[in-house]
């Protein structure tokens, strides 16, 4: 996704002279195109991240677009009041980058696991929170971020990370993409998720169950319609996250839910626990520690729905699919 | 762009006056909404009365003009002091001030965006010198004739934010960004000397390429001086560091922290007042 970005930075770049880059210290291998084509317009601000947002606020307050990239949590985490004060409430055209979503850096171990930025991000006023499945939407998005005016944070993983769509997408800020067909459960993933929801999709209908799969690429504005409209046409739901389960994409899908349904849905977030991760090992290791794989992905979805047709009027239903 | 000419000696008894008017609108602004921080405002009035009385190429029939200077109070809490300036230089109506931090103001308690005049919103120290370091980007990049001034106090540059720009202003020599220094030596819970010396100061930013003078930051003439000369040098950022008295004007208020928190009380503000104007 980190590929998808830079190239299409440098594609905007060309076109749109407002667009800066300005990097905590890091990008090796990445950054080099923007910075050879542009050397006026990347800045390497050190390794100082609250200057790197400061100076991003302060220019784009003088009508330049300027994008911020490190890596985890430290253009999130380490200056989240220049991000709140200087960008957010003055909503500057700054757009954050952070590659490495969720356990990216795997083996590097929980100091540079980027698990409650989700949560934490979207909880800021003016932000737009966005997280892509694979290098075609991490393309979209970068367009998207760009376009917007206002303040952005994408969300980017760094491990080459599978296509999930196989041709041109439409891609809108706050509208998710079903990529699977499915009326019996929804499952909402985020993020490289997606690929893996796609694929456990698969297997479920294997099953004879039939997954909805939603790629929801943006946390915020999320897209309460198409969370809704599944509660509604299908008899459970499940989010999938490679974040913690508290205050990311599970937690938003259940804000909805809660506040909008007219009857409870059977409901499970997969996600991280709150805790850090006291395993070493490398990104894939570590989602397969924490069920965060296809496996994982159909035996939550295959429990969720046997207590569907345990306690819910939609019992008869599986049965019936289950005698198929 | 308009640069200051030479002052008359009239026009420095105006800074003064100016100055002192700011303090009498704070006085009054801090009893009526029984605020704090009138110390932090009564060390920088004469800096605000030099900035918006002389130096600054503000115009407030056009607030959001291209090339204005731009000036950012990173001392949020001092803005009782800046909105005094700005209405008294036509941002918005004087009577504003009277509703100062009361319910359903138009003027909150640290400095924010959306009063005319106020290019930024401070109130969490260690934010503005760095925000003044990306506006003075824009402004060489594009060679845009504005400058940058942005004005801390001494306790803020505890903050390890204030050194992260004020390397990088250095290390890109941005001869047209200023950071004036408040250095009242005083901070919120004790003097600087005290809870966290950063003495010698004025060595600390000359060692980050900034060229640096010392000045009295009660004495407008020395201030003007300053401030008329910038950049102090070619290719460098400016730093003034003023050595100022917190609270300064009020004899009971003068070089002590309580006033940093204290609201006078109505015989206090009485007394404060004539001795303000007395001073005039």
């Amino acid at each position: 996704m980190r590929l998808a970005f830079i190239k299409t930075l440098v594609n905007l770049a060309e076109r749109d002279p407002r667009i800066v880059l300005i990097v905590g210290d890091l990008g090796f291998g990445l950054v080099e195109p923007f910075a050879a084509r542009f050397p006026d317009r990347f800045i390497n601000a050190g390794v100082a991240e609250q200057n790197m947002t400061g100076i991003a606020a302060g220019m784009a307050l003088s009508a330049a677009v300027v994008f911020t990239y490190s890596i985890g949590n430290f253009p999130t985490f380490r200056c989240l009041e220049q991000i709140r004060n200087d960008v957010c409430y003055h909503n500057a055209n700054v757009k954050i980058v952070s590659v490495g979503a969720g356990l990216g850096y795997g083996a590097l171990g929980a100091s540079h696991h980027s698990t409650e930025d989700i949560a934490i991000m979207r909880a800021l006023p003016n932000m737009t929170v966005v997280s892509p499945a694979d290098p075609v939407e991490a393309q979209m998005a970068t367009q998207a971020v760009a376009a917007l005016s206002g303040p952005g944070y994408l969300r980017l993983g760094r491990s080459g990370e599978p296509l999930v769509h196989e041709g041109p997408i439409t891609f809108q800020l706050g509208k998710s993409i079903q990529v699977a067909n499915g009326d019996d459960v929804t499952l909402i993933a985020t993020g490289a998720m997606v690929h893996l929801a796609v694929q456990a999709s698969r297997d479920l209908l294997r099953s004879g169950i039939g997954a909805r799969v939603l790629s929801m690429h943006t946390l915020k504005p999320l897209d309460e319609s198409a969370i809704v409209s599944a509660a509604y046409e299908t008899a459970a739901m499940v989010t999938i996250e490679e974040h913690s389960i508290i205050g990311g994409l599970g937690s938003a899908v259940a804000e909805v839910l809660a506040e909008c349904l007219m009857r409870p849905i059977p409901f499970k977030r997969l996600g991280l626990p709150s805790e850090f991760v006291s395993t070493v090992g490398s990104q894939r290791y570590l989602k397969e520690v924490y069920s965060l794989s296809v496996r994982g992905i159909v035996d939550a979805t295959l429990e969720l729905l046997e207590r569907t047709t345990l306690d819910h009027p939609t019992k008869e239903r599986f049965a019936l699919r289950g005698s198929r | 762009m308009t640069r200051p000419e030479e002052l008359s000696v009239d026009a420095t008894q105006d800074l003064a006056v100016f100055a002192q008017s700011i303090r009498i609108d704070v006085l009054r602004m801090v009893h009526r909404a029984k605020s704090s921080h009138i110390g932090s405002c009564f060390s920088i009035a004469e800096i605000l009365a030099v900035l918006y009385g002389r130096v600054l190429n503000v115009d407030p029939v056009r607030p959001y003009k291209c090339d204005r200077d731009r000036f950012i109070l990173s001392k949020g809490h001092a803005c009782a002091a800046l909105y005094s300036a700005l209405a008294t230089r036509g941002f918005f109506p004087r009577d504003w001030l009277d509703e100062f931090y009361r319910d359903g103001s138009k003027l909150p308690g640290h400095a924010t965006h959306t009063v005319p005049g106020v290019e930024v919103s401070t109130g969490s120290l260690g934010h503005g010198l760095s925000i003044a370091c990306g506006m003075a980007l824009v402004g060489k990049q594009e060679t845009k004739s504005f400058r940058v001034f942005t004005l801390l106090s001494d306790g803020e540059c505890d903050e390890g934010s204030v050194w992260e720009a004020v390397l990088f202003a250095g290390h890109h020599r941005l001869d047209n960004l200023v950071a004036i220094v408040d250095a009242n030596k005083i901070q919120s819970l004790g003097r600087m000397s005290e809870v966290l010396n950063l003495e010698p100061l004025c060595d600390k930013w000359r060692a980050s390429r900034w060229s640096v003078r010392e000045v009295d930051g009660h004495n407008v003439l020395a201030i003007k001086d300053a401030l008329a000369n910038v950049p102090f040098e070619a290719h460098s950022p400016s730093c003034l560091i003023t050595n100022t008295t917190k609270g300064r004007g009020v004899s009971f208020m003068q070089d002590d922290l309580l006033w940093h928190y204290r609201s006078p009380n109505d015989q206090e503000f009485a007394d404060a007042l004539s001795e303000l104007k007395a001073a005039v």
